[in-house]
């Protein structure tokens, strides 16, 4: 695909293979360090102007966590996905939310229910559960609670 | 009253020995009671029509289980509100929250005293009657905002303050659209406006139709006075969808059934303040009630009175279940904006046309060139 | 004696707008910092009716997941269901039989008009006009009454199974749809006549809480709300899926007609216009049905090779995206639900910021949020 050769030829190993086999859109895996460029240049590019954020999810591949973003251009009309792989110990990324406003509530919830860390977010906290819940329950291995304040679940 | 009292005691020889001041306060509590309970009832049978109303305009059915045609549902609903837990919250100041809905009602229950039911039917035909009303119906704004402000919560604070302002600024229009009645009776005794509507047919006589600017000045009436007594589309002091339930919310039982008949007594003031000073009050159309002998004619004229009243307000009712609400600073806005200063021009107008047509309205003009 | 100005302290009030609160629609709580009516701040806090579907959607099978999908927007079931069956398919390369992909589209759209009545009568009666609200509840019973008849339920369907319908329709189904169509198409202009062009309703709605076209894209608006601000994108014609390729509609935008565009009113033409269009594809779509059957040969339990897809669907509080990854098994490893309503919480706090208490009732309601979408 092209747009994964021109990022390709732009960014070097930080766009590390494309996966389009049984996946649709499409998706480019990249380094969680130069995501915050990438989405500026798919964002502003002419070629791709990806102008709109469809989702924003977070996955637990079991050995460890991806956050996959599904873009999509209303200008132009094609659509693209983007991968990014974190260790199970180390589940930090920039925040995108100053590229597309529309990351904050999908990383607050990636946050909240998979306990992955967007840094540079302008506004990170739960969303979802309560502020003084333990654990995020989206993680394949969340043992669920017993009780909270008192009341058994 | 004591009027009243003498002629008693002057007709039944057994009350000849009663003394004078008992027999005034005797009458004087007759009196209050039967405003009462005409208040309640017509608080009760109001809600009633007001539902009945609703439902028809809404496509549903409206109250129709208990009694023919649901008519005791406002019994039912009385019980249950006497029954009812009469809640003061933890933190609420206790006194005032529990003062605020006397002083509501009483503010628009006192408003009663001056209301020209029919000839010879009045509580008390005070010379002040227009400002009287004016007064004693502002006392209204002071228990809203003690029940706001009592009740801590904030809902109900801003219920009271949107109260305050709005019953405030709209107090001005509706004096001034109030005026060129009075201008041209030349009195503020309420019974007084209507007797000088008398005249032509009774209908003509109607200050409605004197001249252009008192047929403006009854809309104008009409509309701050929906604003003052807080109807739709101006109950943003309640204003369910925003504020919750406004300087009520924490109200209950009794309570809130005192809130509930205060609105009804105001939208029957409104309506009967309407219609004694625009709608020729208790006179009846292409007769005069006045020559009838004994209380036939007291009665005649009550029954117009009321049908014009109650015509009024459902009208009001009408309007409540059409017209969506008015933002805050859009009700402001209409107020100081356009309806002060077109009252002003419009009591200029009445104030000129009275200069120039010495007192004289379309009508007599009309009449006078035969 | 002090002077005036140092005697007046003013001071900012905080109010909880809800959990509980009649023009939230629903369980939303938003913290609102004022000063006196004027809004300073206004921040959503959600979460209330946090179900976890997508945890549930990793223990079920794919077609233990269409009753859920009802519960994710209940004012909109048909629309959910279809668009799970329409993910699972895309997801599993099912075919799905013509008149199933017609059937679907019938109840979709009539689902979509039932639910812009509620947010059309619900809207109005945050605006302090309850009348309307029932007259649209009136229309909305006659489409209970339908999809009762092809599913038995009123509210929550589990109509849509993968692969198909769970029933072909009923004798006489497309007879009603039609009357109904005929009823209901003069009805648009008697709430317009009663409401839309209302002077009051009009002062309240123009110019507040615009949203310009780039910020609604920013946004991740979609659905009405986008078409508001004047973006002309509507997922069953830019992305089309199903049988809507067949059928003949405009895209509805806002147009600013009566204050900037992007604001509530604006967004609130939008979803009045989309029901004639409803009308007009339902039109087309009841004319067209084929004969046939309505199920394809779908195994109870059936494995999806390994994979993912994004399919998102126009519901009508917007694009209703699922995110499948299948592993292989009768699971799926992940499911990730985006709905229009979550995204559309997002801009909230920012074209709030300014506005009066009674405008962020309008601002909800011009969103047409719904929490069970919200929280999921």
């Amino acid at each position: 695909m092209a747009i994964f050769e021109s990022l390709k030829g732009k960014f070097g190993d930080a766009v590390a293979e494309l996966q389009s086999e049984a996946v649709r859109p499409p998706f480019v895996v990249v380094s969680a360090a130069s995501l915050p460029e990438i989405a500026r240049l798919l964002r502003d590019e002419p070629a791709m102007k990806f102008d709109s954020l469809m989702c924003l999810s977070g996955v637990d591949c079991k050995d460890r966590f991806a956050v996959a973003y599904h873009l999509h251009s209303l200008a132009l009309g094609h659509r693209i996905g983007l991968k990014v792989f974190l260790p199970r110990e180390n589940t930090t990324l920039p925040s995108v939310d100053a590229v597309w406003p529309a990351a904050n509530f999908m990383e607050r919830e990636t946050f909240d229910l998979f306990g992955i860390v967007f840094t540079g977010s302008k506004d990170l906290r739960r969303i979802l559960l309560p502020e003084d819940w333990e654990g995020h329950p989206l993680r394949k291995d969340y043992k669920y609670p017993e009780s909270y304040h008192g009341v058994k679940l | 009253m004591e009027a009243l009292a003498l002629k008693l005691m002057s007709a039944v020889p057994a009350l000849a020995g009663v003394p004078l001041w008992a027999m005034t306060l005797l009458v004087m509590v007759v009196v209050a009671v039967i405003l009462l309970v005409f208040a309640l009832t017509f608080g009760g049978l109001g809600s009633y029509v007001l539902r009945k109303v609703a439902g028809d305009i809404q496509v549903r059915i409206g109250p129709n289980r208990v009694g023919p045609y649901g008519l005791l549902q406002f019994l039912a609903d009385g019980v249950k509100l006497i029954m009812k837990e009469d809640i003061i919250p933890a933190k609420a100041d206790r006194f005032l929250f529990a003062l605020a809905p006397y002083l509501v009602f009483v503010g628009s229950f006192a408003a009663f005293v001056v209301v020209p039911f029919g000839v010879g039917l009045i509580a008390s035909d005070l010379n002040i009657g227009v400002y009287y009303v004016m007064a004693v119906t502002s006392l209204v704004v002071i228990g809203v905002l003690m029940a706001g402000w009592a009740s801590n919560n904030k809902w109900a604070l801003l219920g009271g303050m949107r109260a305050v302002a709005q019953i405030v600024s709209y107090e001005i229009p509706v004096g001034m659209a109030l005026l060129p009645a009075v201008l041209i009776a030349g009195s503020l005794s309420l019974q007084d406006i209507v007797r000088s509507q008398g005249g032509l047919l009774g209908i003509f006589g109607w200050n409605l139709f004197h001249n252009p600017f008192t047929f403006f000045s009854f809309f104008l009436y009409f509309t701050a006075a929906q604003a003052e007594t807080n109807q739709t589309p101006f109950d943003l002091p309640e204003a369910e969808s925003e504020l919750v339930s406004g300087y009520n919310v924490e109200y209950s039982g009794i309570r809130y059934a005192f809130f509930f008949l205060a609105e009804f007594g105001d939208m029957f003031v409104v309506a009967a303040l309407a219609s004694a000073c625009f709608l020729g009050g208790w006179h009846v159309p292409f007769f005069r009630a006045e020559t009838l002998p004994g209380a036939w004619g007291n009665l005649l004229s009550l029954g117009a009175f009321l049908v014009k009243a109650f015509g009024i307000v459902l009208v009001m009712m009408w309007v409540r279940w059409t017209l969506p609400r008015l933002r805050v600073d859009q009700l402001m806005r209409m107020s100081w904006k356009y309806l002060v200063p077109l009252t002003f021009v419009n009591l200029l107008g009445v104030s000129l046309w009275l200069l120039v047509f010495r007192g004289k309205g379309i009508p007599q003009l009309i009449a006078s060139i035969f | 004696m002090t002077r005036p100005t140092e005697a007046l302290h003013t001071q900012e009030m905080l109010i909880n707008m809800g959990p509980q609160h009649p023009s939230t629609h629903g369980v939303l709580r938003v913290l609102l910092r004022t000063d006196g009516e004027v809004v300073v701040n206004a921040r959503p806090d959600i979460g209330y009716l946090h179900r976890g579907l997508e945890k549930i959607g990793e223990r079920v099978t794919y077609a233990q997941f269409m009753p859920f999908t009802d519960r994710l927007d209940y004012l909109a079931g048909m629309n959910c269901n279809c668009a799970w069956a329409w993910a699972v398919e895309k997801l599993a390369g099912i075919e799905v039989p013509e008149r199933a992909e017609y059937i679907r589209v019938i109840v979709s759209e009539l689902n979509r008009i039932s639910s812009h009545l509620i947010a059309f009568g619900s809207f109005t009666a945050d605006m302090g006009a309850f009348t309307p609200f029932l007259y649209s509840i009136r229309e909305r019973e006659v489409v209970n009454d339908l999809f009762e008849m092809v599913c038995g339920n009123r509210l929550t369907y589990n109509y849509a199974r993968v692969g198909g319908v769970s029933a072909d329709l009923p004798q006489g189904f497309l007879e009603k749809t039609k009357e109904f169509l005929d009823y209901f198409e003069p009805k648009i202009d008697e709430y317009n006549n009663l409401i839309s062009y209302n002077k009051i309703f009009v002062h309240r709605l123009a110019n507040v809480a615009v949203i310009s076209a780039k910020d609604a894209v920013g946004y991740g608006l979609t659905g009405p709300n986008l078409r508001g601000s004047g973006v002309k994108f509507d997922l069953r014609k830019d992305e089309p899926y199903s049988v809507y390729p067949k059928l003949e509609f405009d895209v509805c935008v806002g147009t600013g007609e009566r204050g900037a565009l992007g604001d509530c009113f604006d967004r609130y033409m939008v979803r009045i216009n989309e029901m004639r269009q409803s009308i007009r594809i339902l039109r087309q779509a009841v004319a067209q049905i084929p004969e046939g059957p309505v199920m394809a040969k779908v195994p109870r339990l059936f494995k999806p090779a390994a994979g993912e897809v994004y399919f998102r669907s126009e519901c009508p509080r917007g694009e209703t995206g699922f995110y499948i990854i299948s592993d292989g098994t009768t699971n799926p490893s992940r499911l990730k639900i985006r709905t229009g309503s979550f995204v559309t919480m997002n801009i909230f706090e920012t074209v709030t910021k300014g506005l009066m208490i009674a405008d962020i009732v309008a601002v909800i309601g011009s969103f047409d949020i719904i929490l069970p979408e919200i929280d999921r």
